[in-house]
């Protein structure tokens, strides 16, 4: 199955079959106190430079977040959309819990966006399937609902069902709902990656879509941060992971490592064109 | 009975939960905090100075060298367990009221924000200070900490936020706090937080790791 991303003219398609495509996470104030500060006086420079740097490092969307408090993100989402869409050629992920945020941003960007995220409440589901119909948006849907988190794969499996069988009867194509399968920090629960990675394995083999998540939070609390997410994204793209939201500078190389094994790379092309690019 | 006092703070600071426990792999089949706590108490013991002398000691090497980045949360983890297998002991002196604790905290992570682990953390860390915690779990709003503070009028509060969006939301319960209880003090923290944001959103502290919070309850009470 194939997801198809635009910007102005530029398509990226996600495959569930690879190779993986990157979704850079960096455009988030969340332990980046410099993008608040910027964001607060208007100035986009560094935003533009962390999307730039993480062009230049794999990703191949951008996840744009710009929540902090005091924030008017109807107004800013936009705004910060549009400073990257002048720049740079390529498909954004809009993240923001607010839905009007969505809206207006999707308005702005054009192309084809995927929102971040809808989950399986019926509050959200309500507020974001018509937003992603109207625009011709992809979305993430998130493996929580009004239970909040299961520590069961096969009840992610059954919100993972419920959010594609909403999503479609609300007109959206099966091909453009992509599914998070909740990464938690294992330094609080040992069993928690695999979960995660047993929920990929059955969205990938029972509903076929693509899976994305936020690859950087597992390591929370330990050492080893970096060698702990790249194990973990390997064996998450061996079980059917296909577009991780992550640090493209901290990441590509396991992610093009984890390509090549998979046999998805002749000749490993674009595992030497990484390190070619890096000498 | 000094020497028990250790062995006890030991188990506590390494994770030594009870004698079946395999962890930590040193100290394989020796008693862990559960047993030497009961034999402790049986030997006449006091429970303040189990409490005093031997949780609270070991709790706050804990909290010390994981601000100094020389344990992870994993250890933490150990050690909390190992102090609820001590403090189960305690709890029935703690209910009759023999034993008195330092005072009550409540904490819970704010609405919209379903991240536990920080929030775990301090609370673990402010129990091992010897604490009464009542925790009010994730996505909790301003009604629920009224709730809790109407019951326990004069506790200390503290709100957890993991996110920049929901970060937001400790400004509207602070001011409802205070806005009922203006005498009640609230400590702030998680990673989007600031000392800034906290004196903005009329916070009386905050605190970048969990020992932080359990040396600013020590100072209110001091």
């Amino acid at each position: 199955m194939q997801t198809v991303l635009k910007g102005k003219t530029s398509e990226v398609t996600i495959n569930t079959n690879g190779p993986v495509i990157i979704i850079g996470e960096c455009i988030n104030p969340t332990r980046r106190k410099k993008l608040v500060s910027t964001l607060q006086k208007g100035n986009f420079e560094y935003v533009l430079e962390l999307a730039e740097n993480q062009i230049k490092a794999g990703a191949y969307v951008l996840d744009v977040n710009v929540g902090f408090p005091g924030v008017d993100d109807v107004k800013l989402l936009p705004e910060t959309v549009l400073a990257i869409k002048g720049k740079f050629d390529i498909p954004l992920c809009l993240d923001s819990p607010n839905p009007k945020a969505i809206e207006a941003a999707l308005k702005a960007a054009g192309g084809k966006c995927l929102i971040n995220s809808v989950n399986g409440e019926e509050k959200s589901l309500n507020a974001l399937l018509h937003i992603a119909k109207e625009y011709g948006a992809a979305l993430i849907g998130l493996t929580m609902d009004e239970n909040g988190i299961t520590g069961d794969p096969e009840k992610r499996l059954a919100i993972a069902e419920k959010i594609l069988e909403r999503a479609v009867k609300a007109g959206i194509k099966e091909e453009d709902v992509i599914i998070d399968p909740l990464a938690m920090a294992v330094s609080s629960d040992s069993k928690a990656c695999i979960v995660t990675l047993e929920t990929i394995r059955l969205v990938h083999q029972q509903l076929g879509l693509n899976i994305t998540m936020g690859a950087s939070n597992i390591s929370f609390g330990l050492p080893g941060r970096e060698d702990l997410n790249s194990s973990f994204i390997s064996l998450a793209i061996f079980n059917g992971l296909t577009c991780p939201i992550a640090n493209p500078e901290k990441i590509t190389a396991s992610v093009r490592a984890s390509d090549l094994i998979l046999g998805r790379d002749d000749f490993a092309v674009r595992f030497v064109e990484y390190f070619q690019g890096r000498m | 009975m000094n020497e028990i006092l250790n062995r006890i703070a030991q188990c506590v600071e390494f994770g030594k939960i009870n004698k079946t426990s395999p962890y930590p792999p040193g100290m394989k089949d020796q008693d862990g905090a559960d047993e030497l706590t009961r034999r402790a108490l049986e030997s006449g013991v006091k429970p303040d100075e189990i409490l005093e002398n031997a949780l609270i000691p070991a709790m706050a090497n804990v909290g010390n060298k994981f601000s100094k980045k020389e344990i992870y949360v994993p250890q933490m983890l150990m050690s909390a367990k190992a102090m609820n297998s001590a403090m189960a002991h305690l709890k029935p002196f703690f209910q009759s009221g023999e034993t008195k604790r330092k005072g009550k905290f409540i904490i819970g992570t704010v609405s919209g924000d379903l991240h536990d682990i920080g929030k775990n953390l301090v609370a673990m860390m402010i129990e091992g200070g010897g604490w009464e915690v009542i925790d009010l779990g994730v996505d909790a709003g301003a009604e629920k900490f009224l709730k809790a503070l109407d019951e326990h009028s004069d506790a200390i509060v503290g709100l957890s936020a993991l996110l920049t969006t929901t970060m937001e939301n400790m400004k509207k319960i602070v001011t409802a706090i205070k806005e009922k209880y203006p005498a009640s003090k609230i400590l702030i923290g998680g990673a989007p937080v600031t000392k800034e944001y906290c004196e903005k959103i009329g916070a009386d502290f905050y605190s970048p790791d969990p020992q932080g919070a359990v040396n600013y309850l020590k100072q209110l009470v001091s």
